[in-house]
């Protein structure tokens, strides 16, 4: 497979009135066409620095970030974005909101439209206002929004984060089905080890101070996973020791409280 | 069962409210207020100068209604209005739309803007007088002048406080200008806007009064300043509810608008 997104020496550095800090040093990753990739990391380690910085949100760093062959020197439908707050907008419906700057009145947008709205099991909704929906149904909103830019590469930011267990369960499953379906290859910033083992092909492990990728977990079990069988754990572990490793330094061991 | 209980309940609550229609409650206490008004003004010896009895001011109303008067000057009274509204308002919402969205324009403009807001309007108008005579323009223009500032400074307060959060979805959607603008910072700000139009209708209003008592030929304010030269205090009390009604008539169309436009919100509603 081709390599669609290439990462190389890509170094940012945050002003701060007590100097400047490192934010990412020398991050390096290239990314397969179809690929999914997990990036997990303590808070601080410029993950989701990273993914801005791929998204086209941020354009002040160094070194090259290249989506199919082109630099990335802005946002861009090709690189679909969900947050981690579904960011719809209040005064519009659902299906308004999917279409966003598109029009509902053009039929291809209008087929699908409704056909992502079954894709992320919300028919009955379509008039419904923001307002009126639960935290996950909200973010399903937010990833038919993008997907229907079909962007090359979707850039998750800790987007189930602030939701209850069995619902992100849930949407985990659902992003699986997506993926499975338009094979759109993903970037998905975590900070749940289940989840990053869970959903990613490869696993990137960063590191904060200054934020840098620490190693790589390629996660070789088939879809769909069970959380329970024994190489799911035992990857969890292995990964879960090299997050303990990242966290070293920032934890007194035996400092008592 | 359990509705039933429910509903008596609620029944009970409200007492005997809940046997006028619902649309009606506002106006129980200016009813209550004319009863007393008509005892008042019956029982006691207030002469009808000081305070004409309601039905001396129906029976005015009712005189003015048949030979046209009063049409004739509610109808001149809020066309004043409406053109020192329009363009008052119109003028508040594109400049502070452009000073909302540019921060040059912001810079250059918005403190002389805040300058001239601080002077009170009224003591503008032998200035107004003297610039633009007592016509119709005069009048216009000073009612624009009020109407300027609510709408300006809510518009510029709305787009200001367009979640930043929202704005980088736009980016990554890559609005154009155009959409951006009608499509994201408009309905954003439409809440802040509504208020504002509502504020300067309410001023609009007053300068209106003010504007014709200065000196005007036609129109409600006009015939209050007559009526008082003649102790025609039954004819002053009629303009004095025509204010009222219209106003209160303006001011609802604003609000039905907030109705039709703002239900997204989720706000609390009471």
């Amino acid at each position: 497979m081709t390599e669609m997104l290439k990462i190389d020496k890509l170094n940012k550095t945050f002003a701060a009135p007590t100097g400047d800090v490192i934010a990412l040093n020398n991050i390096q990753l290239q990314v397969k066409k179809g690929e999914f990739i997990t990036i997990i990391g303590p808070s601080g380690c410029g993950k989701s620095t990273l993914l801005k910085i791929v998204a086209g949100l941020d354009t002040d760093y160094t070194g090259a970030v290249v989506l199919n062959g082109k630099p990335v020197d802005g946002p861009s439908i090709e690189k679909g974005f969900i947050f981690q707050e579904p960011r719809l907008f209040p005064w519009l419906t659902v299906e308004k909101n999917i279409a966003a700057n598109l029009s509902l009145k053009d039929p291809t947008t209008r087929t699908r439209v409704t056909e992502l709205i079954e894709l992320v099991r919300l028919t009955g909704f379509e008039k419904s206002y923001p307002r009126e929906l639960s935290g996950g149904m909200a973010q399903r909103v937010a990833i038919a929004r993008a997907l229907l830019r079909n962007p090359d590469v979707l850039l998750l930011d800790e987007p189930f984060g602030a939701l209850d267990a069995f619902t992100r369960a849930h949407l985990q499953e659902v992003l699986l089905d997506i993926w499975q379906t338009n094979r759109t290859t993903m970037l998905f910033v975590t900070h749940d080890l289940d989840e990053a083992v869970f959903l990613g092909q490869r696993v990137i492990i960063m590191n904060p101070r200054p934020g840098h990728i620490r190693s790589v977990q390629p996660i070789d079990l088939p879809f769909p996973r069970k959380r329970s069988s024994s190489s799911f754990q035992e990857l969890r572990h292995k990964v879960l020791s090299e997050f303990e490793k990242v966290e070293e330094p920032t934890i007194d061991v035996g400092a008592g409280i | 069962m359990s509705e039933q209980v429910l509903v008596k309940k609620q029944h009970e609550r409200d007492g005997w409210l809940s046997r006028i229609p619902k649309p009606l409650h506002g106006w129980i206490l200016p009813l209550i207020i004319v009863v007393i008004w008509e005892l008042v003004s019956d029982i006691g010896n207030i002469s009808a100068t000081m305070l004409p009895s309601p039905i001396s001011v129906v029976a005015q109303f009712a005189r003015l209604t048949m030979n046209g008067e009063l049409f004739e000057y509610i109808g001149i009274s809020v066309y004043r209005a409406a053109q020192g509204f329009l363009l008052g308002s119109i003028a508040g919402l594109l400049i502070g739309l452009s000073t909302g969205l540019g921060k040059l324009v912001e810079r250059t403009l918005d403190t002389s803007l805040q300058l001239i807001r601080t002077i009170p309007l009224l003591s503008l108008i032998p200035l107004f007088i003297l610039w633009f005579g007592i016509g119709e323009f005069s009048k216009v223009l000073m009612i624009a002048l009020g109407a300027f500032f609510p709408v300006y400074l809510n518009t510029f307060l709305g787009i200001r406080s367009v979640d930043l959060k929202l704005f980088e979805v736009s980016r990554i959607f890559q609005y154009t200008r155009w959409q951006l603008l009608c499509k994201m910072i408009i309905p954003a700000a439409l809440p802040n806007i509504l208020l504002g139009v509502r504020l300067s209708l309410g001023i609009s209003w007053l300068v209106l009064v003010v504007a014709e008592m200065m000196g005007a030929s036609a129109g409600v304010g006009y015939m209050i300043q007559d009526a008082r030269g003649y102790s025609q205090t039954d004819i002053v009390f009629v303009g004095i509810i025509i204010f009222a009604v219209v106003g209160k008539f303006s001011d609802s169309g604003v609000r039905y608008l907030e109705k039709k436009w703002l239900h997204w919100r989720d706000t609390y509603k009471g």
